[in-house]
């Protein structure tokens, strides 16, 4: 098990490494720069922002230098654009898109799993078919709509909820559906369809013949394995809602990572941007590694390949 | 399931227990924080390095120049930093005694040392800022900027003693009090920058604007900062007129989104709003009438040319035959619904400045213009492409210039969105035939929409030049006579406005939503609300 965490996450280092290096090069390739704005700069005053944040050399100096500098000294440089330390900045934003991304997870769980469960168990019934078209529901309905739509007729009728901001946990709620239906019903069709394959299983029906309650049989010994297809859906996943909605974010007013992703292209802002992907990076990196020991620990047969 | 439970009947409680309670903005009011909205989070709080609106409502309330903004009149200057001032006669030389009750946010005084600093701080190159421009109007300013003297003696501003400042300029400017009430010519603190800059006057990311380190010499001073979340001032009670100021702070909102905006306003969260969409304008009319406002704002739309291709180049009456084919006034009744005003010049009509009729719709000239410009069969005219930012409202404007070509003219005009960044960057790089744009008003005097129309300037954009229209401007800064020098500006717009490098569609106006709680918030053509003069009062039911 050691082993294979420690090969995973040098696998891991060397997939952050592509991912920074792909990213500069991508980001250099794009029209204009940070000091590209609406008011025309002199040249003087570009000059002079460009030295000062080492962009007046040649991008493979710059990118040595940049390189050396994350590594040596965990440094992602200072955002031209809001004047800060990136990894202060995402330090900042970090916390409120981890929380929201969490309760969204939560929501996805919450409906996502057992929805799929029961459709499986009453495969082909109405409530299949009404649960399913939930999930495509769920999956088509974007989050610009259902945030709006919760804003309106939630939020703005029922005085504890407050239409966008973030000061307390009662805020948290709305912006955690709007972002946690979609997963929601990913979930619900993956765990139907594992639910379904275990429950066509030999030993399901010898459990039933043995006059197992069907509850039993469900919690017991199908759930661990009809789970795994969501376990491994859910790692990525995860580490997508942690790292920030734009447009869930936007919308609330969630001060979290999202924005700066936008921002950052936006604003040709190289330095946030690439603070962004590599955090981004980290996440899915660590996050796969969790889902592939929680998927080894739900099914005893991938154990022997750790 | 009694962890559940207990969670469900907390969460049940919370709920009854806050239904009824007063909104965010009714507690405010009896706070006397005043709620507004903010666009974005700004790009920062140092005068010197930031050119945008957003950071100008932060500043405002933080900083103050020599003159402020009058409460409720345009073109008024007040005392700020400076408690009176004068001019010799033909406006080249301003004398401002700077008040000795004017104290820092830290009980430092605030001198004339820190204005030479402040000055020679954002006309140092190195320092990198974007808004250096602003002060070219002292003598030997932009030679300083240019690196042509490094000796700073040689600029037009100095110290007569430690709270009387002389500023000699580059030529007769009766509006300079104007001109001073724009952040970029607010002092920093010279004792605070330096501490952080390590005694280095060119160093911009220094933290000295950071909570905590930051000293203002404004109404308000800095309380807290949270990325993308709020920026909230509280009252300085340092400050000269403190007695007139009677917010006790003001929370701004970085509410980039502006449906959840108003949606917030709606709710009770704020008590001014950035903007109002157009889509939310006719709902805010019909059910917030008290609450909506619409007012004249200093800033022109306009259609740039790009003068160096064909089918533009030389051909001034092709630009105005597409002139001449928008129909302005159903533009804004059908597309933008916010009150806006028909451009038929450059500069928008203002104080004693008369703006010259030069464009209005007229399908017929537009047509006989057209062909006169060498395209008497429409079907000849070739496939050009009008670029427009990926913003929701561009899309819409220019899909209605396109209809109003195609109708009026017979042409076709295709429509090429950017992304903001690569908008930018095509139009200054005149990589485009048209391009949707427009211009804000930095302070009110014509110059402001005029100056940059000159040769190679960088906000031109469009390739064009006249040497008759740079001799007028040149001209205006020698006139002593106010009377005569709006004469020749006025000039000057005429023969823009005969060439079009870029044909004017409409004087944009502010749509926004605003708590009648809110006092002393008058209409103001440059929208710089001075919040001194800013108070809550509770409706009297």
């Amino acid at each position: 098990m050691i082993r294979f965490i420690f090969k995973r996450l040098l696998q891991g280092l060397l997939v952050l490494f592509v991912l920074y290096t792909l990213s500069f090069f991508l980001i250099k390739t794009l029209p204009g720069d940070a000091f590209t704005g609406e008011r025309a700069i002199s040249e003087e005053a570009v000059e002079a922002l460009k030295k000062r944040f080492g962009l007046d050399r040649n991008w493979i100096t710059q990118y040595a230098l940049r390189l050396r500098r994350l590594i040596v000294n965990q440094d992602l440089g200072v955002s031209p654009k809001k004047n800060r330390e990136v990894s202060m900045i995402l330090r900042q934003s970090f916390p409120p898109s981890a929380i929201l991304g969490l309760n969204a997870l939560l929501v996805a769980c919450a409906i996502g799993i057992p929805l799929g469960v029961f459709s499986a168990v009453n495969k082909n019934s109405w409530f299949d078919y009404a649960a399913m078209g939930f999930a495509m529901i769920g999956i088509c309905v974007a989050a610009f709509i259902i945030g709006p739509l919760l804003q309106t007729q939630i939020a703005m009728r029922v005085p504890a909820f407050k239409v966008a901001g973030w000061e307390n946990p009662l805020d948290w709620i709305l912006p955690a559906i709007t972002l946690g239906l979609a997963p929601a019903a990913y979930l619900a069709r993956l765990t139907r369809g594992g639910m379904l394959e275990i429950l066509n299983q030999d030993f399901v029906r010898t459990a039933h013949a043995k006059g197992v309650p069907p509850l039993t049989v469900i919690w017991r010994h199908t759930l661990r394995g009809g789970l795994i297809p969501s376990v491994a859906f859910l790692g990525p996943a995860f580490a997508a809602l942690i790292s920030g909605s734009f447009v869930v974010e936007t919308i609330f007013q969630v001060p979290g990572m999202g924005r700066h992703f936008i921002d950052g292209t936006i604003d040709r802002d190289e330095f946030l941007l690439l603070g962004c992907v590599l955090y981004f990076g980290i996440l899915i990196v660590i996050l796969n590694l969790v889902s592939d020991i929680i998927q080894a620990l739900l099914n005893p047969r991938l154990r022997d390949s750790l | 399931m009694r962890v559940p439970a207990i969670l469900f009947l907390a969460f049940l409680t919370a709920l009854i227990v806050s239904c009824g309670e007063k909104t965010a903005a009714d507690r405010a009011v009896e706070d006397g924080i005043l709620i507004v909205g903010n666009s974005s989070e700004p790009k920062g709080l140092d005068g010197q390095l930031v050119t945008g609106v957003l950071e100008s409502n932060l500043i405002r309330a933080l900083f103050e120049g020599l003159c402020t903004e009058h409460p409720s009149k345009d073109g008024v200057a007040m005392p700020g930093a400076a408690k009176k001032w004068k001019a010799n006669d033909d406006f080249t030389v301003w004398t401002f005694d700077l008040g000795e009750d004017r104290v820092w946010s830290d009980g430092v005084p605030v001198t004339t040392k820190d204005f030479l600093f402040s000055f020679q701080r954002i006309l140092t190159a190195t320092l990198g800022s974007e808004y250096s421009e602003m002060l070219f109007y002292i003598k030997g300013a932009e030679e300083f900027y240019k690196g042509e003297t490094t000796d700073f003696s040689t600029v037009g501003a100095k110290a007569i003693d430690d709270y009387t400042l002389e500023i000699a300029l580059r030529g007769s400017i009766p509006f300079l009090p104007e001109i001073t009430k724009h952040y970029t010519w607010y002092p920093v603190p010279r004792h605070v920058v330096l501490k952080h800059s390590g005694g280095k006057i060119d160093v911009p990311f220094s933290g000295w604007t950071k909570p905590g380190n930051i000293v203002s010499n404004g109404p308000f001073t800095l309380k807290s900062w949270r990325i993308n979340d709020h920026i909230e001032v509280e009252k300085n009670p340092r400050y000269w007129d403190a007695a007139t100021v009677k917010l006790n702070g003001i929370r701004f909102l970085p509410v980039v989104n502006s449906y959840t905006e108003a949606r917030m306003f709606f709710d009770g969260l704020m008590h001014i709003t950035y903007t109002l969409p157009p889509e939310f304008i006719p709902y805010a009319n019909n059910n917030y009438p008290d609450e909506t406002r619409s007012e004249l704002y200093l800033a022109t739309k306009f259609v740039r040319f790009n003068v160096e291709r064909e089918p533009f180049k030389d051909n001034p009456k092709l630009r105005r035959a597409l002139a001449l084919a928008i129909d302005r006034e159903s533009l804004i009744e059908n597309v933008l619904q916010g009150g806006q005003k028909p451009a038929y010049g450059m500069v928008p009509p203002f104080g004693n400045y008369q703006t010259e009729r030069a464009v209005e719709f007229n399908p017929e000239e537009a047509r006989r213009l057209l062909a006169e410009g060498g395209f008497s069969d429409p079907k000849t005219f070739p496939r050009i492409k009008l670029l427009t930012a990926d913003r929701d409202v561009s899309k819409r404007i220019a899909e209605a210039y396109q209809g109003m070509w195609k109708e009026h003219l017979g042409i076709h005009i295709d429509i090429e969105q950017k992304e903001w960044t690569s908008y930018l960057n095509a139009m200054t790089r005149l990589e485009y035939d048209l391009a949707d744009s427009g211009w804000v008003g930095d302070y009110l005097d014509p110059t402001t929409f005029l100056d940059m129309w000159i040769k190679d300037g960088g906000n031109n954009r469009t390739g064009w030049s006249n040497d008759e229209f740079e001799k007028l401007l040149k001209q205006s800064e020698h006139e002593r006579d106010p009377v005569e020098r709006l004469k020749i500006l006025q000039k000057s717009e005429r023969i823009l406005m005969s060439e079009l490098p870029a044909l004017t569609v409409y004087w944009y106006t502010t749509n926004y939503l605003i708590d009648t709680r809110v006092k002393g918030w008058s209409p103001l053509l440059l929208n710089n609300h001075p919040y001194k003069w800013v108070s809550l009062e509770p409706n009297p039911d």
